[in-house]
């Protein structure tokens, strides 16, 4: 399969406004980003100011108690807390040296605040620093906001990212300063072959944010330069760039052509050697291209519908567009990051609809009309739409699973090709959308 | 303030919803950030609910505080109620539009919307899930009751169920077995509410002569409400268990003004507990935590019916503590009554049980303590919405409860045996039931490289089996282990196809892609 080759300085094509609606949303606050997080730094503990709704949601967006006693928790305020009984500040000591006491290993405690916690004007920022006077070094304590009236779903990550930044600037560690620096939660087994690949491209000196270690890692210099492996890090690339670190620009690395992209816009950047760099690719991107080929029947010249989650819409549709040959009739994401994401957006078709922001209910009649082949959809929308008869693919599985980078690439089809084997299979082959037509 | 991991009830406007996503006709509309949308997920995911629970969000965002939340709250009752068009609209509030004091009962009676409106006040700061879903049922039955007098000769034998729920322990089949049960004795039950009932189906809950309380977390509030209103006596014995269905059915008889019978034995348990093959359940000591409901009826049963011994009682519900503690002084235990899943774990390991009774919560404890164990009680999880017919309650509730009790035990002779040889190298204490091992965790993790290549070996006998570089079976670890072994399989066999030599983590992704399909 030939590759288009994303041209280096893309114009800005015309893209149609995106669709803007006022109405329900129906996706996560920041605070869900929690469940990966805490899974990826695994020296750092979260724990959420907030209410019983708080703790409510991370156990049941969690899919419900995986691990018996996680690396996140909430402190919920209670009425003599809201009715200045009790001083909230001494109160969220107590929590904090209570669960220090039981999980000395935490390393970094991160408080993260909440919708009721930034509605009061709880001030976090100030608590962290009041912590880390009793607890640093051997717990450093730093704060940010996943509240839902600030923040969607991965929006969360974003913050974290930022006041992680920050905190090391902070306080700076010393030593080497990267390279690169390549931002946002990647799968472990994704940031090792990535690793393997800078290796063999004779980059040294990346930094991965956030790493395993939460504590170690990343020294800032004047010539560090940076790459998003995610679209939903505004303020993260913000927080960077005010320190100094200049962006590499590039479409996400998702599918054999995100991933070439992502990789040459690195290469480029430190001037590696584009006839290396085409030698390092190539084994990676033939098996990318052989494992995607498996899907691309089950995919071509389907009509898919994105809801928006987690910001990551525009880059999976150009991949089902351009290397699976779906057809796109709508592509829903929360927040576009007008800069960050132009490049995606550049390679959608022409007139494709965006949408940015929600009112569901006329989101759900829209797509009812268009009748897609396969709608990407939240948890609260998926089985009430198969129960209709149609196809969903639940999109939080694409926050959840590794995507990113060449070996994944036949991952990311099978996800979008799962729903349709299925339902062909419980349909005796057929397709039922096809029989209903 | 209070640390939390898990929780046991959410907040009191979940159970509010519950009430709602029980009801046809009802609508809630409920001032609350986006992020509280999450709870459309335990209707559709974990109850696998068709379509989407009756609740509109206002989702107002940060910039909306500068502005008039109030002004997002009115638009939204007035969307709802012209895209959905319900027979009565619940208004109320979440966590953190509690704190912002909008008051939505007063705003929405300034709408005049065509529709009744029942405001809630849900206190989310101070109560919860069970809390909320009690109060949410209350408001509604109060507003749709009212004060009209009952009307005059009501039918002895007439009457309503009350508290079973969306969401609730195995409410779905409990009210199939309990009406079938009634109406079998020649018992008319008008109304089943709150789930499946209308806002007029409420209304006519005073036509019926008595009412039967079933889930009191739910209805008690209201039944006792009803009785004071309009003197309608309640039933309260919860028909868990042989004999409390027994009890039930003469007390309910009583009330019907029909003839005291004796019941014929329609269960299994009766028998199955009587045989010889049930004498190793004796003296098995069961640890029980859930809902009052459902946890003091366990306690009965298990101590009753099933001849286990209680070694530990408890809720998570502070509301019924007395009744909890009144049935754990029977069995000669302290009750647990406690919120903290830590707590919990600690009586559980102190208690040092055969058997646990518990919630998800607890089912997750004895899981890592490597103990038996049954859920008896919400908070559910998938598992506990079962495609198959599984009540609770009444004679078939019973045999139910036998089989998912006693089936996660050993059985008689295999605790027997492994008692008589203890070192034996398979079958050992950490071991579990051989009935259960497909479940059962793996006892040694590291063993499983060796038997992966072993059962590599066994399918290919002819073929060598390349080895594996170092960093290559690093890789392999990183593949999660439910399919790890799977994807040796596969690069085995790719190597050995294509002649490779050794298994380098090229070849690994190699064979990814060649079986990616």
């Amino acid at each position: 399969m030939s590759m288009p080759q994303l041209a280096a300085c893309a114009e800005p094509p015309a893209i149609t406004q995106p669709i803007r609606q006022r109405g329900q949303h129906e996706v996560f606050c920041g605070l869900t980003s929690i469940i990966w997080l805490h899974r990826k730094v695994q020296d750092a503990f979260f724990l959420v100011v907030g209410s019983r709704t708080c703790a409510h949601l991370l156990q049941s967006a969690a899919g419900v108690m995986i691990f018996s006693e996680p690396r996140f928790a909430t402190a919920i305020m209670e009425e003599r807390d809201l009715a200045g009984m009790a001083d909230m500040h001494d109160e969220l000591d107590n929590v904090v040296a209570r669960l220090l006491e039981r999980r000395p290993d935490i390393r970094m405690l991160v408080l993260v605040g909440s919708c009721p916690s930034e509605v009061i004007k709880f001030d976090l920022t100030r608590a962290a620093t009041r912590l880390n006077a009793v607890h640093a070094p051997r717990h450093r304590v730093i704060a940010y906001s996943g509240s839902g009236i600030e923040t969607t779903f991965t929006q969360g990550e974003d913050n974290f990212l930022a006041a992680l930044i920050a905190d090391k600037m902070a306080a700076p560690s010393g030593g080497t300063p990267a390279r690169l620096v390549v931002v946002g939660c990647l799968a472990d087994v994704v940031e090792d072959q990535f690793s393997r690949l800078f290796a063999e491209l004779g980059l040294n000196g990346v930094v991965f944010l956030p790493g395993r270690d939460a504590i170690k890692g990343l020294v800032l210099g004047p010539d560090t330069r940076f790459i998003l492996a995610q679209p939903y890090l505004g303020a993260t690339a913000a927080a960077l760039e005010a320190r100094g670190s200049r962006r590499i620009d590039s479409i996400f690395p998702l599918g054999a052509e995100g991933t070439s992209a992502w990789l040459r816009a690195i290469c480029t950047a430190f001037g590696v050697d584009m006839a290396r760099f085409d030698a390092v690719v190539a084994q990676p991107r033939r098996r990318a291209a052989e494992a995607m080929a498996h899907y691309r029947p089950w995919l071509e010249a389907r009509r898919v519908f994105f809801f928006p989650d987690s910001q990551m819409e525009p880059s999976l549709a150009r991949f089902l567009s351009r290397e699976m040959g779906s057809e796109l009739l709508e592509v829903g994401s929360p927040y576009l990051h007008r800069d960050h994401v132009a490049g995606e957006l550049a390679l959608l078709p022409a007139g494709v609809p965006i949408s940015e922001g929600q009112d569901v209910d006329l989101q759900i009649e829209r797509c009812r009309d268009a009748n897609p082949d396969l709608i990407v959809c939240g948890l609260g929308l998926a089985n009430p739409f198969e129960a209709e008869g149609r196809v969903s693919k639940w999109s939080i599985e694409f926050s959840f699973t590794p995507i990113q980078g060449f070996e994944q690439a036949g991952d990311l089809a099978e996800l979008f090709a799962r729903p349709l084997m299925r339902n062909a299979m419980l349909t005796g082959g057929g397709d039922r959308r096809e029989a209903a037509r | 303030m209070k640390l939390s991991m898990w929780t046991y009830e959410g907040p009191p406007h979940v159970g509010a919803m519950r009430i709602a996503a029980s009801m046809k006709g009802v609508h809630y509309v409920l001032h609350a950030p986006q992020g509280d949308t999450y709870a459309d997920l335990l209707f559709t995911m974990i109850e696998r609910r068709q379509s989407r629970p009756p609740v509109t969000y206002t989702t107002f965002q940060a910039r909306d505080l500068a502005g008039s939340t109030a002004d997002v709250f009115k638009q939204a009752c007035r969307d709802a109620v012209a895209r959905f068009a319900p027979d009565a609209l619940l208004v109320g509030a979440s966590c953190t539009a509690e704190l912002l004091q909008d008051d939505p009962g007063g705003l929405a009676r300034t709408l005049d919307v065509p529709v009744p409106v029942v405001p809630l006040e849900l206190p989310s700061y101070q109560k919860k899930e069970n809390w909320g879903a009690s109060e949410t049922f209350y408001r509604l039955v109060r507003a749709f009751v009212g004060r009209t007098p009952r009307p005059e000769n009501i039918p002895a034998n007439s009457c309503n169920i009350l508290g079973p729920t969306s969401l609730g322990f195995r409410c779905r089949d409990d009210v199939t077995e309990i009406v079938k049960l009634l109406t079998e004795e020649g018992l008319d039950v008008r109304v089943v509410a709150p789930l499946g009932a209308t806002p007029a189906d409420l209304a006519r809950l005073p036509e019926a002569a008595f009412n039967i309380v079933l889930y009191p977390e739910i209805a008690d509030v209201t039944a006792r409400w009803l009785k004071t209103a309009h003197g309608m006596p309640f039933v309260s014995t919860i028909p868990i268990g042989v004999g409390a269905t027994e009890q039930f059915l003469t007390e309910v008889r009583a009330l019907a003004g029909l003839p005291a019978r004796e019941t014929p034995c329609r269960d299994r348990l009766t028998w199955y507990s009587r045989s010889i093959d049930s004498n190793y359940l004796t003296n098995k000591r069961v640890f029980i935590f859930g809902d009052a409901t459902h946890a003091i009826a366990a306690a009965r049963i298990a101590s009753e019916e099933l001849g286990f011994r209680v070694c530990g009682l408890g809720t998570y519900m502070r509301e019924f503590a007395r009744d909890v503690r009144d049935a754990a002084a029977r069995y000669g235990v302290e009750a647990l009554i406690s919120d903290d899943h830590l707590e919990v774990e600690t009586a559980i390991i102190a208690a040092r049980p055969e058997l646990v009774l518990g919630t998800q919560m607890e089912r997750h404890i004895a899981k890592r303590l490597r103990v038996p164990c049954a859920v008896i009680s919400a908070p559910t999880h998938v598992q506990d919405f079962p495609a198959r017919y599984s009540p609770q309650m009444g004679f078939e509730g019973a045999n139910v409860i036998f089989d998912s009790w006693v089936h996660p035990l050993m059985m008689g002779l295999e605790e027997h045996l492994l008692q008589m040889f203890r070192d034996d190298f398979e079958f050992n204490d950490g071991a579990a039931a051989s009935h259960l091992h497909p479940q059962a965790p793996a006892v040694k993790p590291v063993a499983e490289p060796a038997q992966m290549t072993a059962a590599a070996a066994l399918a290919a006998p002819t073929g060598v089996i390349a080895s594996w570089t170092l960093e290559a079976e690093r890789e392999l670890q990183k593949v999660p282990f439910f399919v790890r072994g799977k994807a040796r399989r596969n690069t085995e066999l790719f190597a050995q196809g294509q002649g490779i030599h050794p298994i380098t983590v090229e070849t690994l992704y190699d064979a990814k892609a060649h079986f990616a399909r």
